[in-house]
């Protein structure tokens, strides 16, 4: 009988069905809800600026593969499906294709391949690249398109029809330092040329009938991706929890020291791209911390950063900033925050 | 809630094809090989020459140190050569040959069928008795059980612990043997308690094991001190250190022992021989074997001599299947595998587990994704990751200050990551640099 040809290798032998494609492939089932949403505020716009920025990552990666590390093709593990999806959800749907194109060169060559491809990067891409974009053409990237229900014409795609966000109405309006935050929110804010922006109400910021980023407007469709990613373990809930809880408790000491300042916390966390952030860009699991202690700082340090930057800074979005700084932190904070070993030594009890 | 240990740990699926299947009596083969290194510890000095005749349960080479273990004949038969052979670790090794002569036991052996509940040893002689039987933990660690039984000076026990858990997947030869033998394991476990000199002992099962849970607790209600406890399935809940943990909340420290917290830990199947050993003056020579596997066609388990060739108990689980693709000895988390099937059944062979071709073939290894699942299973509260990569790059400073020695081994980090990152070889290879690098400090 011959005996050589049983596979030799060392314990375990069994292995769970996790694999990285289907870790991958279930946050694109996650992003899907809040994808039908914006398709349905901003037309096809949503989607072909969606498909232009996925495309176009494959490619940059496909192209880095073959022809400048000359290594494997993993162009269909997923990851650079889900940092197109994510950068097109960062950016107003009419924004003109090549900027998008520009944007996913920087997010796949700049900041990940350059750093040794997935797994390697500090920094999570997608924001790399939706930065990127936000200094080098701050005008096309702050203007948004108004959303408008099942418009199946290109129209919003071509020619803007230009509208604000909520954030940065208020931002703007505030700094005349004329009104409170309340005669804000009711009354709206004069456009120019009588042209009012209302403010919409706490459910329509629920479902997304408001301006904004591509993919970050309908909290309802994110929340339900999350808790996908939540069933399916893909993510924990340390991230968005400390994220979010930090943001209210902030977010509401403010408004309730200063009431005609500082809007209040349900109007932070359902405008702007907060909710995004906190389910799909924070809990990035390449740029997140690993142990759960880590991760509750790393949502407690973007929760702070984020409202510091809405509420003091020159931005009216901090979100991305947030999350980059936050990112780069994060070898830090897997130096100081360890798991409790099995059997430690107690000090000095 | 059902008690577990706190953290870490994974639920690989069971696939307990042999569960319920009742212990048969293997057919004697033609010859034993039997190892003279079959325990942790100093190999055994052999005590017979080539020609001897010896029957069954004579001793045939002798512990050669305090951590060492006696071995005896599992047949009757002539002594046909002391040679290296290869043994289930895929080395040559010495082994002594015998060739089987009938079935002759040693007139010392009690072959009567009753239960004898009568304890009439002392606790010295006890464990003198379990020593000279060669009985060594029968879970799979095969550590010398009278050295768990000699209790250093300065420490104490006041619980006993057996571990009926059989958290590995496949694996039945322990629920059998506590669905079969139930009263011997409670006498052994009273022998145990004699010999600690403690009144309490502690039965932990996992509740994938209802029958024997239900039975045991039945039982145990005539054997003042012995409890079952319920334990959740949760893999690795048979390693010491989680069911210590599990059971009475106590965490063995970093480097230590569970007599350090007050306790030893047994396994059910060291248990019963340890019954046969002092009540029926049988030594360890015979062991319950699971033969298992998605196409083994008659998954068993097996009462098998010591020294049998693993393939014939492949060829009475019904053979070898056509899509063979590894063999491994013992469970799917923490066997070994075999490069070949003529090697010799040993005091730690617990199941012989194959799998198909599709099953064996690991995944081709990823990038880290550092999706923290390694440290989120990881019982001992490391991380895998980190250690793979300190191993990786040969920084071993950082391996041993990131504590890989206190890694039990379990699997569980492979086990789990999605890229199929070889993380375990890695922390194995840390493991063993950081121990030499050890001995060699300490030898300055
Ligand atoms: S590091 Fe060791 S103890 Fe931790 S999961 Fe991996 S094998 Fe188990
Ligand atoms: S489980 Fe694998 S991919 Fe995930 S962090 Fe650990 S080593 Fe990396």
């Amino acid at each position: 009988m011959s005996t050589n040809k049983f596979f030799i290798a060392p314990s375990p032998h069994d292995y769970s069905k996790d694999s990285v494609k289907s870790i991958m492939y279930g946050v694109i089932i996650a992003l899907l809800p809040a994808l039908a949403m914006s398709f349905y505020y901003f037309g096809l716009g949503a989607l072909i600026t969606t498909l232009v920025a996925v495309v176009s990552c494959m490619f940059f990666e496909f192209i880095i593969q073959k022809y400048l590390i000359k290594g494997k093709i993993t162009i269909f593990d997923g990851s650079a499906i889900i940092t197109g999806i994510l950068l097109a959800f960062n950016v107003p749907s009419n924004l003109p294709w090549w900027m998008v194109v520009i944007g996913s060169l920087v997010a796949i060559g700049v900041a990940k391949m350059s750093f040794g491809g997935l797994g390697n990067n500090p920094f999570n891409p997608a924001l790399v690249g939706r930065v990127f974009l936000l200094l080098s053409y701050p005008v096309q990237m702050t203007s948004w398109p108004k959303p408008s229900n099942f418009d199946f014409t290109l129209g919003g795609y071509t020619d803007a029809v230009t509208g604000a966000t909520p954030l940065g109405a208020l931002k703007t309006e505030l700094g005349k330092g004329e009104r409170t935050v309340q005669d804000i929110l009711d009354k709206g804010v004069d456009m120019g040329g009588g042209d009012i922006y209302q403010f919409p109400d706490y459910m329509n910021q629920m479902m997304g009938d408001l301006g904004g980023s591509l993919g970050e407007v309908s909290a309802i469709a994110i929340i339900i991706g999350g808790l996908y990613m939540l069933y399916r373990k893909i993510i924990t809930w340390h991230v968005p929890v400390a994220m979010l809880g930090t943001i209210f408790i902030f977010a509401g000491l403010l408004h309730i020291a200063h009431p005609d300042m500082y809007a209040d916390p349900i109007f932070h966390l359902m405008t702007g791209g907060i909710m995004l952030g906190a389910v799909f860009m924070a809990t990035d699991m390449v740029t997140s911390p690993m142990t759960p202690l880590g991760m509750i700082i790393f949502g407690v340090g973007i929760g702070l950063l984020t409202v510091i930057i809405r509420v003091f800074g020159a931005y009216p979005e901090g979100v991305s900033f947030a999350i980059l700084i936050m990112n780069a932190f994060v070898p830090l904070i897997n130096k100081g925050c360890k798991p409790k070993r099995f059997g430690e030594k107690k000090a000095a009890a | 809630m059902l008690k577990t240990f706190p953290k870490g740990g994974i639920h690989p699926a069971e696939n307990k094809f042999s569960a319920g299947k009742a212990i048969e009596q293997l057919a004697l083969p033609k010859t034993v090989s039997i190892p003279i290194s079959q325990h942790i510890g100093a190999p055994a000095a052999p005590v017979v020459n080539k020609g001897d005749k010896v029957v069954v349960g004579q001793i045939i080479a002798k512990s050669s140190g305090f951590v060492s273990a006696n071995i005896h004949s599992s047949v009757s038969g002539t002594v046909s050569k002391i040679d290296d052979v290869m043994d289930t670790s895929g080395y040559r090794k010495p082994c002594i040959v015998i060739d089987v002569e009938g079935d002759e036991w040693d007139s010392a052996i009690d072959r009567t069928a009753g239960l004898n509940k009568n304890i009439t040893l002392s606790q010295e002689e006890i464990v003198k008795k379990i020593g000279d039987s060669g009985i060594v933990g029968l879970g799979g660690a095969t550590f010398p059980s009278q050295v768990k039984l000699s209790i250093p000076k300065g420490k104490t026990a006041d619980v006993l612990i057996l571990n009926g858990v059989e958290c590995e997947p496949y694996l039945t030869s322990d629920h059998q043997i506590m669905m079969e033998r139930g009263h011997e394991l409670m006498v052994g476990t009273q022998i145990l308690m004699k010999a600690l000199n403690v009144s309490k002992a502690l039965i932990g099962i996992e509740n994938n094991k209802q029958d024997a849970i239900d039975y045991l607790k039945k039982i145990s209600a005539d054997y003042p001190g012995i409890e079952v406890h319920v334990l959740k399935v949760q893999y690795p809940q048979g390693g010491e250190k989680q069911l210590i943990k599990a059971l009475i909340n106590r965490e063995v420290p970093s480097g230590g022992l569970p007599i350090d917290v007050g306790t030893v830990v047994h396994n059910v199947g060291t248990t019963i021989a340890v019954y046969e050993a002092v009540q029926k003056n049988k030594p360890l020579f015979e062991r319950v074997v699971t033969v298992t596997g998605k196409s083994v066609s008659k998954p068993a388990n097996f009462l098998v001599r010591i020294g049998t060739p693993v393939n014939e108990l492949i060829e009475a689980a019904g053979g070898l299947p056509e899509d063979t693709g590894k063999v491994v000895n013992g469970g799917p988390m923490m066997g070994k595998a075999l490069n070949s099937i003529e090697v010799p059944v040993t005091k730690g062979t617990s199941g012989i587990l194959i799998f198909n071709k599709k099953d064996a073939a690991r995944n081709e290894m990823q990038n880290c994704i550092r999706c923290a699942k390694c440290v989120s299973v990881c019982p001992m509260g490391l991380e895998p990751y980190l250690l793979m990569q300190l191993s990786e790059k040969s920084m071993w400073e950082g391996v041993e200050a990131e504590k890989a020695l206190d890694c039990i081994e379990c699997g569980s980090c492979s086990y789990k990551c999605p890229s199929a990152r070889p993380l375990l070889d890695y922390i194995r290879l840390g493991k063993s640099t950081v121990s030499q690098i050890i001995r060699a400090r300490n030898q300055k």
